[in-house]
């Protein structure tokens, strides 16, 4: 095996917003639950929150690869 | 490299010991010639497909719409209503639907090459394909937000918030400078390259790794070949889904900028 560290700090990394995804699609889902209606808005607006807490390790992911 | 292809490199190393995981170079492919090379080759494809279906699709367009004219006004409607009219607004969205239509359209199919049998490599896993596009959405939220606000009106707009003390906007006006118009074409290029690029390794990963075990002689380690070929075909489900996500949320980001540089102030 070879690597080096920061590939265990990329999989440390994907902690984060791994939670954050699972909490942002939770709420998603109750909020549909309580107003089935809603679900278009709401929809959007879980992508947007999924998409920042994203980024964050995509932004590890691509300085673990530059970074030696 | 093309999964087969890198398939079939696993099995020759097979022979020897030690299996070599793939790793960003399976990207960098040769050249098909002169100076092109395949990801060049499947942009310019993707240019000819999508003005192929479009051209073929509105062609003969009826009051009631046959199948393909469907599928083509389905897509664009899609592009229209959800994306454009939700985040820019009613008033001044058709202005920018055609470049948002053909933002969306070009990655959808760039995206998609990765799991094409036997093209099997997403073009915008090269970063160099994706800056453009960025770049392209940056100057567009830009241009919007001077032509609706003027030069110094759009970044006292874009930077200034409402109802802070003073003494405080020191601090903040640095801040969302940075973070509304220094960074944002960085994580929009980043976010598509970075799911593309891992995609692609993790599929590559899982057929080699699958090959290098079934050819290993051992009967546990063929089991689990098996079992990496079948994750395999797992994530290339997650990828069909990432895929088209990765282009919504490209263009969906672009019209949400659009539509903030150009909101009223309030």
């Amino acid at each position: 095996m070879d690597g080096n560290l920061n590939l265990i700090g990329l999989g440390l990394s994907a902690i984060g917003p791994g939670v954050a995804i699972g909490l942002i699609f939770a709420a998603l889902i109750g909020g549909i639950a309580r107003q089935p209606e809603a679900a278009g808005t709401l929809f959007g607006r879980a992508i947007l929150g999924f998409v920042l807490a994203e980024a964050l390790f995509i932004i590890t992911l691509a300085i673990a690869f530059v970074i030696k | 490299m093309s999964l087969t292809a890198a398939i079939a490199a696993a099995s020759v190393k097979a022979g020897e010991s030690g299996f070599e995981a793939p790793n960003a170079g399976i990207f960098n492919l040769p050249e098909v010639g002169a100076g092109v090379t395949k990801s060049m080759l499947l942009v310019g494809l993707s240019a000819v497909l999508i003005l192929g279906f479009m051209i073929a699709s509105s062609r003969k367009a009826s009051v009631v719409p046959g199948r393909l004219q469907f599928a083509g006004e389905m897509v664009y409607g899609f592009v229209r209503n959800t994306i454009a009219r939700e985040s820019i607004g009613s008033e001044h969205f058709m202005k920018f639907v055609p470049f948002l239509f053909s933002l969306f359209l070009f990655i959808v199919v760039n995206n998609y090459y990765g799991i094409v049998p036997l093209l099997q490599l997403p073009s915008f896993g090269r970063i160099g394909y994706i800056v453009p596009l960025a770049a392209i959405a940056w100057l567009t939220f830009i241009g919007a937000g001077i032509w609706k606000h003027g030069f110094f009106g759009f970044f006292k707009h874009a930077t200034v918030p409402h109802g802070v003390p003073s003494w405080i906007l020191v601090l903040l006006v640095p801040l969302e400078f940075l973070s509304n118009i220094v960074v944002r074409p960085f994580t929009l290029t980043l976010r598509l390259f970075g799911n593309m690029f891992a995609g692609h390794l993790l599929l590559a990963l899982f057929a080699t790794g699958g090959a290098y075990l079934l050819q290993d002689g051992n009967l546990v380690h063929g089991g689990v070949g098996i079992l990496a070929f079948l994750m395999g075909i797992a994530v290339s489900f997650l990828e069909l889904i990432v895929m088209f996500l990765q282009a919504y949320v490209f263009t969906l980001l672009a019209a949400m900028y659009i539509g903030e540089a150009i909101a009223d102030e309030h």
